[in-house]
């Protein structure tokens, strides 16, 4: 077994604590009076999953299935559609970039470049080995006037050039 | 305005008046600024008088479709009792296009206001937004600004002190371009994957939750309460070239030119001004090689065409293109055309809900062609397998993201055929490695 499979096992034997109890089932049951159905919650519950742990695992899933009146199944084949939650643990900053034409005309790869070599990720989709940073590239992020978007956690960033890579770095430790 | 630059005296200010004020953003801030007149005038209305003003406007879908407004509104059932749902596309995620964006960020209570006038005018009570997943400060702005609303009275169950009940929820997406079309985005509010409906039945008929529904750009309902305030004869005059173009359109304009941003025209302004005097034209020493007029979707455009264009939806069509979202991408004469086409459809085969296969392998085959020609690989029979390809992608799926990959690489094949010969015949170096 790599390192990198131990690692995912070590978290999964981890005895798992909901999220959903408390103020945290109370705000999402707070909601269900803004929809005609529980699974409309759905899109809702899991970003409050990965808002609190980071990631959606497994018994995650099973859980938004129980809260919602799903089965572990449908929710997983919701989860998977969606790019932006993540089915794995990321660093501790995910980095997101656009590469789409639009900024690719811009300079896109010399940003994405930058990342990599400044994070020490090295290739796009992985993880800093100090599990620092995630970089991953996007599609159009909605931002194409000012080349290159990029996003750190929630935190979105307009017109990073590779000169302005360290500084922004340096502002997540 | 051209945001972020000032404004520039060949724009026409509506929609982007208070961009970079952000003492517009707060409920009173807005209100100081003539805001929710609109929203209390709509109130003191029957719903059909609403719904004749914007047919009388001419104001048309800024999402894509340029749909008639005022006409899709009355689509909506009357009497028929059942819940009626107002939604709003806030998923913005065509390449080029960033306005939305902008709208919501400033001009929150524009966009609610305008929801609310909406929702009041097609017999609903709630107004599900649905922002897309990375819109992360655009979400925080619209929820404080909703938050305000309810607290003002302006939004609730007596909006306005009127009796009417109006609910706002905002949605937030999770990274998918294929939830903005209109009935993916909808499954996606009931919380399923994204994947596009077959019409009919059409979401007037059965949309949400299988109720009547009506779903509009962020654009085209943050323009409905000028023209309840201003009056539909005023947006109507707003016309610089064909009639069935009215009001003030938001062009996001965006890659190889020296000022990009949103500016804010009167549809029918050539495109000429738009390009060389907004947005101070194209870098140092370069020229303009071609123009996407419409967000990624639309055909590609040559410098001639584009120079001569009228920027509404009859004169984009009448060059062979269309206004689509407005996003504008420029490219001047350093553009490698054959790899931005691929990086398009890349983007396409990307973002694919994979339903129907003419799309799924359609997107994904067109994709590697490309790459085997930038990569030195490629054939004379490469044009007629590409052609081929776009031919079955158009026109035969459920959506039409399958159309949208093959736009510019018909049109691309056509205008630029000879940058496409120069790698086949291996006169340009490759600029791929494929594996
Ligand atoms: C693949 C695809 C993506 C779309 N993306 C968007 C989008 O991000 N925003 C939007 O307003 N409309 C988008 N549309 C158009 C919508 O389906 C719909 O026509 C529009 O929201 C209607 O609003 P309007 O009449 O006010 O323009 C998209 C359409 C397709 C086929
Ligand atoms: S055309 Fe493509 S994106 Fe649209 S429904 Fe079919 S597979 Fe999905
Ligand atoms: S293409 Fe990069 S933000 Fe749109």
């Amino acid at each position: 077994m790599s390192a990198a499979q131990s690692a995912v096992h070590a978290v999964d034997a981890q005895p798992y604590e909901p999220v959903f109890t408390g103020d945290t089932l109370a705000e999402l049951e707070q909601r269900f009076a803004e929809y005609p159905t529980r699974q409309a919650l759905l899109l809702p519950a899991l970003w409050m999953v990965q808002e609190r742990r980071g990631w959606i695992s497994e018994p995650a899933i099973s859980e938004v299935a129980t809260v919602l009146g799903l089965t572990p199944a449908y929710v997983k084949g919701v989860v998977t559609f969606y790019t932006m939650y993540h089915t794995h643990p990321v660093g501790r900053h995910f980095i997101q970039v656009c590469t789409t034409s639009p900024c690719g005309l811009c300079g896109a790869e010399d940003t994405v470049k930058a990342l990599l070599e400044h994070t020490g990720c090295g290739e796009a989709g992985t993880t800093s080995p100090d599990g620092r940073f995630t970089v991953v590239e996007v599609e159009c992020l909605g931002a194409c006037g000012f080349a290159t978007p990029v996003m750190v956690g929630d935190d979105f960033i307009e017109s990073v050039t590779p000169d302005k890579v360290p500084d922004l770095l340096a502002r997540y430790p | 305005m051209g945001f972020p630059h000032p404004s520039h005296a060949g724009e026409t200010v509506v929609l982007s008046k208070y961009f970079g004020d952000a003492g517009a953003r707060t409920h009173a801030g807005w209100v100081e600024r003539g805001g929710y007149e609109g929203l209390r005038k709509a109130l003191g209305m029957a719903p059909e008088a609403i719904i004749e003003d914007m047919k009388a406007s001419g104001l048309r879908g800024r999402g894509g479709a340029g749909f008639p407004t005022g006409l899709k509104w009355s689509f909506m059932p009357k009497g028929d009792g059942k819940p009626h749902y107002l939604v709003c596309n806030a998923d913005e995620s065509e390449p080029g296009t960033f306005k939305d964006r902008e709208i919501m960020r400033w001009t929150p209570h524009a966009l609610i206001e305008g929801c609310a006038i909406g929702a009041y005018a097609i017999g609903a009570e709630r107004c599900y937004i649905y922002i897309r997943g990375e819109f992360t400060e655009p979400w925080t702005i619209m929820s404080e600004a909703v938050r305000e609303a309810y607290a003002a009275g302006t939004l609730g169950d007596n909006a306005m002190g009127s009796g009417k009940t109006i609910h706002i929820t905002l949605h937030r997406g999770a990274g998918a371009y294929i939830c903005g079309e209109e009935t993916a985005l909808m499954n996606s509010i009931e919380g399923r994957r994204g994947n596009p409906r077959i019409k009919p039945p059409f979401p007037a008929a059965a949309g949400l939750f299988g109720m009547p529904t009506t779903i509009n750009n962020v654009e085209t309902l943050a323009a409905v309460p000028h023209i309840l305030v201003r009056g539909a004869e005023w947006y109507k005059s707003l016309s610089r070239g064909n009639p069935k173009s009215t009001g003030t359109k938001l062009i996001s304009v965006c890659g190889h030119v020296q000022r990009p941003g949103n500016y804010e025209v009167t549809l029918g302004t050539p495109m000429k001004d738009l390009l060389y005097d907004m947005c101070g034209g194209m870098r140092p020493g370069r020229t303009l090689k071609a123009v996407i007029p419409g967000g990624s979707s639309v055909p590609i455009m040559t410098a001639e065409e584009a120079e001569s264009a009228l920027l509404d939806y009859e004169g984009l069509i009448e060059k062979g293109s269309m206004l689509g979202s407005a996003g504008m991408i420029v490219m001047d004469d350093s553009a490698d055309m054959v790899y931005q086409i691929m990086r398009l459809a890349r983007f396409y085969a990307h973002e694919s809900c994979a339903q129907c296969t003419q799309c799924r392998e359609g997107t994904a085959w067109t994709t590697r062609i490309l790459e085997r020609i930038l990569s030195g690989k490629g054939k004379e029979s490469d044009f007629d397998l590409l052609l081929d390809l776009a031919d079955n992608m158009t026109g035969t799926t459920i959506c039409v993201l399958s159309d949208s990959c093959a736009a510019p690489v018909v049109s691309g094949i056509r205008k630029f055929r000879g940058e496409f010969e120069a790698y086949i015949r291996r006169e340009r170096a490759p600029v791929l490695a494929l594996a």
